[in-house]
């Protein structure tokens, strides 16, 4: 309304309904609700007794006797979540390290010596990310299975690594391309032999985008299932995500909602509070790599 | 002693592209040389050959004596300041000057006395805990400079260090710049494409074109005898009329007048005559070469007017002279006076000097 009446200020609209405000903020409410929705409920779920979640009428809120810990407690008492846990964070933080310590010196060669051939080198690089991933996992299952590697944390930890390579490189090469080269040439002029520049110059300021891919590649080998599903057969071995999957009630007919939904909870935090420690970090380094990517 | 000198320095990236052409010069102590010429001169190119960031084609650079061309930058005992100022961005004021002396062990009481000094010149005291990312433009071209003045080094390099300023704070740096490195013995080069920084800052100047050196001579000379067409036409402002003129017998013909040829020049079917507007002038008794046009353009430039004139006898020849601001002139039939000792002769073919 009032945009059809370019000269009404909202001065004169004081009597009515500030429409554009109330537009506004409902349209972000439902965004909000749309978004975070379905994560309310998986955290709510868990923290509801097992009769308030099966409760006829839906519980959305479960009052003070409706309230339990018990999923939780379960999970780590009878589930074992706790080595679950450790296996997903060995083989993500490994996989992440690796990826960021062979992807970034690629990423800085790539960026910064004139190499014959270097956007065949690129092309090539992007290319293997248009595979669906999916498609690798027979091939890698062959593989895995004449190196033994199965039942071994590098069963997942190669195959994380590599996948994650392409994204880690391209993104840390058009990082590297707009870090000024005056400073690297200032640094050489000050004295710093290669190895001292990249550590004590470019390391420091390449953080953010550090942050940002490692954060990315952490966040897939986390959540990875299928090659998880696959190579790891040995119960103490299994990551999360499949762990979770296999969560099985006391009796064949019985869904556990409880500890499926704690369990869910348990393998998104550790994500949320990496994301919201890093936030700032994760801004810089996305738009650094998005204005000139 | 810590001569520079160069020797017919060359930088070739392929065979066609030679930005820089053998080159010789030395700069020493207590010279402040300034290399100055349009982009793509090669200045900076010349620059970072110097400071050892760029690979020699040809040549040898020496400092003191010493042969430097093998070695690599940090082993050359120079400094260099930045047109970005390159300051790294995670240190701070302190650390960014301190970096360059730890790396050489120097001990931390002598690194605290240089950059005590070093920022008590430049004022840096109260920022010496901030981050670059804290400080504004003239801030950090003060930190670069600081960064070099603490190395103590052989040589200085300054790689158009005021072109990030904005007007006024240029005209105070280089104000700055000028004592600072009055002080100094080491010899510094300064790559600029501004002919005043040139003009005002420099002992020597160095004007490129090309990839050649065209003149190299104290600021004073190069701008009253400019070695050649490229010197005349780059250095000075407003520009120098240039003109080409058919030679007849002793004289050539500007528009309907006759200038007189000075011995030099009398040879060839025609000549360059060159003269500064500022050295054009109203007539005045005895001034014997005067010509006449008509005025289609004046531009004030507060204290004289820029006066561009069209001159009887021909279309295309425009004459530009700056007279002072509180002279009367008509706009037609203009008389101005070409003063024969403030003329220059260059050749139509090699564009050289013809006068000495």
């Amino acid at each position: 309304m009032t945009t059809t009446h370019p000269t009404a200020t909202p001065q004169a609209n004081a009597t009515g309904i500030p429409w554009k405000k109330v537009l506004l903020w409902s349209a972000i409410a439902l965004t909000v609700i749309f978004s975070l929705g379905p994560p309310m409920w998986e955290l709510l779920t868990s923290i509801k007794t097992n009769s308030a979640i099966t409760a006829d009428s839906v519980v959305y809120f479960p009052s003070l006797d409706q309230f339990t810990v018990e999923h939780y407690v379960q999970l780590f008492q009878r589930n074992q979540f706790h080595i679950y846990i450790f296996n997903s964070a060995l083989v993500a933080i490994v996989s992440t390290v690796l990826c960021l310590g062979i992807g970034s010196p690629a990423a800085y060669a790539l960026a910064r010596l004139r190499i014959p051939g270097e956007q065949i080198v690129l092309a090539c690089v992007l290319v293997v990310t248009l595979f669906p991933y999916i498609l690798l996992f027979l091939g890698l299952l062959d593989l895995v299975r004449a190196l033994g590697l199965a039942n071994n944390y590098l069963a997942l930890i190669i195959p994380y690594t590599a996948i994650n390579m392409p994204l880690t490189i391209l993104v840390m090469r058009s990082f590297f391309q707009q870090l000024p080269k005056d400073l690297e040439d200032s640094a050489k002029i000050d004295g710093y032999n290669t190895v001292q520049m990249l550590w004590q110059i470019v390391l420091p300021m390449t953080l953010p985008a550090l942050v940002t891919t490692g954060i990315l590649a952490f966040i897939f080998a986390w959540n990875e299932y299928i090659f998880a599903l696959t190579f790891i057969t040995r119960e103490s071995m299994k990551t999360i995500p499949v762990a979770a999957a296999q969560l099985g009630g006391t009796t064949l007919f019985e869904v556990p909602y409880g500890p499926l939904a704690a369990a869910t909870v348990i393998g998104t935090l550790p994500l949320v509070l990496l994301v919201l420690f890093f936030q700032r970090k994760i801004v810089q380094g996305l738009t650094a790599g998005s204005v000139k990517g | 002693m810590a001569k520079l000198e160069l020797q017919n320095l060359t930088k070739a990236y392929s065979k066609t592209v030679v930005p820089v052409k053998d080159l010789s010069l030395t700069v020493d102590d207590n010279e402040f040389l300034t290399l100055v010429g349009p982009s793509g001169c090669g200045k900076s190119t010349i620059l970072r050959m110097i400071a050892g960031l760029e690979q020699v084609t040809q040549g040898t650079v020496s400092i003191g004596g010493r042969d430097v061309t093998p070695l690599a930058p940090g082993d050359r005992n120079i400094a260099m300041v930045f047109q970005s100022y390159a300051l790294y961005p995670h240190m701070t004021v302190y650390d960014n000057m301190a970096s360059g002396l730890k790396l050489r062990k120097l001990g931390v009481g002598d690194i605290q006395k240089r950059i005590q000094s070093a920022s008590q010149v430049l004022g840096l005291d109260p920022l010496l805990d901030r981050r670059p990312s804290q400080l504004s433009g003239g801030q950090r071209q003060r930190v670069a400079l600081g960064r070099a003045l603490v190395r103590e080094p052989d040589v200085f390099l300054l790689d158009e260090p005021l072109s990030n300023l904005d007007a006024l704070l240029r005209e105070q740096v280089r104000a700055d710049l000028k004592q600072i490195f009055e002080r100094q013995e080491s010899p510094v080069v300064y790559v600029t494409h501004d002919q005043t920084e040139a003009m005002t800052l420099s002992t020597k100047v160095a004007v490129l074109s090309e990839g050649y050196l065209q003149q190299l001579d104290a600021p004073n000379e190069i701008y009253r005898r400019p070695a050649n067409r490229f010197v005349a036409g780059f250095i000075g402002s407003p520009q120098m009329n240039l003109m080409t003129l058919e030679r007849v017998e002793n004289s050539v013909l500007l528009g309907e007048f006759k200038i007189e040829l000075p011995d030099a020049a009398r040879k060839g079917s025609s000549v360059i005559l060159g003269i500064r507007p500022e050295h054009v002038r109203l007539p005045q008794e005895g001034d014997c070469q005067i010509v006449r046009g008509d005025v289609f353009l004046v531009e004030n430039l507060g204290m004289s007017d820029l006066v561009s004139v069209r001159l009887h006898g021909s279309d295309d020849r425009v004459l530009r002279a700056m007279l002072p601001a509180d002279a009367t002139w008509s706009r037609e039939n203009i008389e101005l006076a070409l003063p024969p000792q403030s003329i220059h002769w260059f050749d139509v073919e090699t564009e050289a000097r013809l006068t000495s």
